[in-house]
């Protein structure tokens, strides 16, 4: 879809989403779920940046780390990736108060699904990294440059453009991952939606307001990640022609 | 209190073990849905008159861009309410299913697309009937699509602790009753997380061996 016609069905599906709310019964539901979608975009803008923080961590050094460094990743990557974000969570909440580290719920949702998505973008990350040209790694070896140089200068953003799209996924997959940190007791959208149904028992309006946000939620996601899309194409090109 | 306690560690793994059960059988009932009603999506959306199809696509597109945690509860609460009263396991199957048939229809969609147009032009030129367009041409689409079908296989099976919070008792929710009997958390969490780990690790490597023998079986002239 192109971007302008992906505006646009953001800004009716809103539109309707709201003149339904206000002349359906649904709209003392409003305020509630929207303060819920407040504190879901605060864990997803969290979650997103440690995600990317932890990828590209993770991928150097599985591709360029010694031995012990390149197993610790492959370890984070195969045991984050190999088990449930649920499971991720409930540990970090139960078990890590056990070893004395107490943190607020929001802190460990961030920190679970942050780094249960960055395991997902380090092979991301790493696709990206080896897929660009030998050639361009030839040329910094010609231009004596040393491997941080040539990973910062050259390699990374050339790959950062093939990454994008990828990364766009994995972002929804998050927003949508958030809504399991209801289950411990933070008052996200869903949390909100659960506790409004339980006093309400008008469970129609409840979850189909839910489930639009969130779709509201994932299309700006979309809209933004083609913004940079374009800019790091655009980037990339003029990089070229000159 | 001790961090980690053996004794108790053993104590918990068999009703843990059993558990599981219930997990897997979520994961194949959930998955064979997936697999049946993506099959249906993916013709529905690339074969299907006008009125099918662009519906189809956007609903695809709601199920894949909302949690799968919102549907459940969307399932199992709402569904009550126009009379279709669900036990929460199947509520969850259903949703599960649900959820995955969308992606799984993008699967069978990238299957189709690879299929030689030249294999639905001989259909034409032998004037065949649909039922024997589908079933002579669809076939081969699959073979290669067996690999990205068992990931999300192994992405379903990941999220079935999410049935946990409509109180279906599998290995999330023992662990977490287990835990909230005994005050002890570490150990039954940790040991679901092991299992989790150990299903998928073994679920990987089969993926790989199967896509290494079709690999074989299609390279071979």
């Amino acid at each position: 879809m192109p971007l302008r016609s992906l505006v646009i069905c953001a800004i009716l599906a809103f539109a309707a989403g709201l003149a339904v709310a206000s002349f359906a019964g649904f709209r003392e539901f409003v305020p509630g779920l929207l303060e819920g979608a407040l504190v879901t975009v605060e864990i997803t803008i969290g979650g997103c940046i440690l995600a990317v923080i932890a990828a590209f961590i993770a991928a150097m050094a599985k591709m360029y780390g010694s031995w012990p460094v390149r197993w610790l990743a492959v370890t984070y990557i195969e045991i984050f990736r190999g088990t449930s974000a649920l499971v991720q969570l409930f540990w970090l909440f139960f078990v890590l108060p056990r070893f004395g580290l107490t943190m607020d719920p929001l802190t460990v949702a961030i920190l679970a699904l942050g780094l249960n998505v960055g395991a997902y973008g380090a092979e991301v990350v790493r696709g990206a990294v080896t897929a660009v040209p030998r050639g361009q790694w030839e040329a910094t070896i010609a231009l004596n440059m040393s491997r941080v140089q040539s990973l910062r200068r050259i390699i990374v953003p050339q790959a950062i453009v093939a990454m994008i799209p990828p990364w766009g996924n994995l972002f929804i997959e998050l927003l949508k991952a958030t809504a399991i940190v209801s289950l411990i007791t933070i008052s996200d959208i869903a949390f909100r939606a659960q506790q409004m149904n339980a006093t309400t028992y008008r469970t129609t309006e409840i979850f189909s307001l839910a489930l639009v946000i969130y779709l509201a939620l994932a299309m700006v996601i979309t809209i933004i990640m083609r913004q940079f899309e374009r800019l790091a194409a655009r980037g990339l090109a003029r990089g070229a022609s000159h | 209190l001790k961090f980690w306690d053996w004794a108790f560690a053993w104590e918990i793994l068999p009703i843990l073990l059993r558990a599981s059960i219930v997990t897997l059988e979520a994961t194949i009932l959930g998955f064979i849905i997936a697999a049946i009603l993506g099959l249906a999506f993916a013709i529905g959306r690339m074969f299907g008159p006008k009125w099918l199809s662009v519906p189809l696509a956007g609903f695809i597109e709601f199920i894949r861009s909302t949690p799968l945690l919102i549907q459940i509860f969307f399932i199992y609460f709402v569904f009550p309410e126009y009379g279709v009263i669900l036990p929460a396991m199947a509520a969850g199957v259903m949703a599960l299913g649900l959820h995955y048939a969308t992606y799984c229809s993008e699967v069978y969609r990238a299957g189709f697309a690879n299929i030689p147009r030249g294999q639905w032009e001989a259909t034409i030129a032998l004037n065949l009937l649909p039922y024997y367009t589908f079933r002579d041409v669809i076939p081969q689409a699959i073979p290669p699509i067996v690999p990205a079908l068992g990931n999300y296989l192994v992405a379903l099976f990941k999220d079935t602790p999410l049935l946990s919070a409509i109180a279906v008792l599998e290995l999330m929710q023992t662990a977490k009753i287990i835990g909230s009997d005994t005050f002890r958390y570490t150990e039954p969490i940790t040991e679901v997380g092991i299992i989790f780990l150990i299903f998928s690790l073994v679920a990987a490597a089969l993926i790989r061996l199967v896509e290494a023998r079709l690999n074989r079986r299609t390279t071979r002239p």
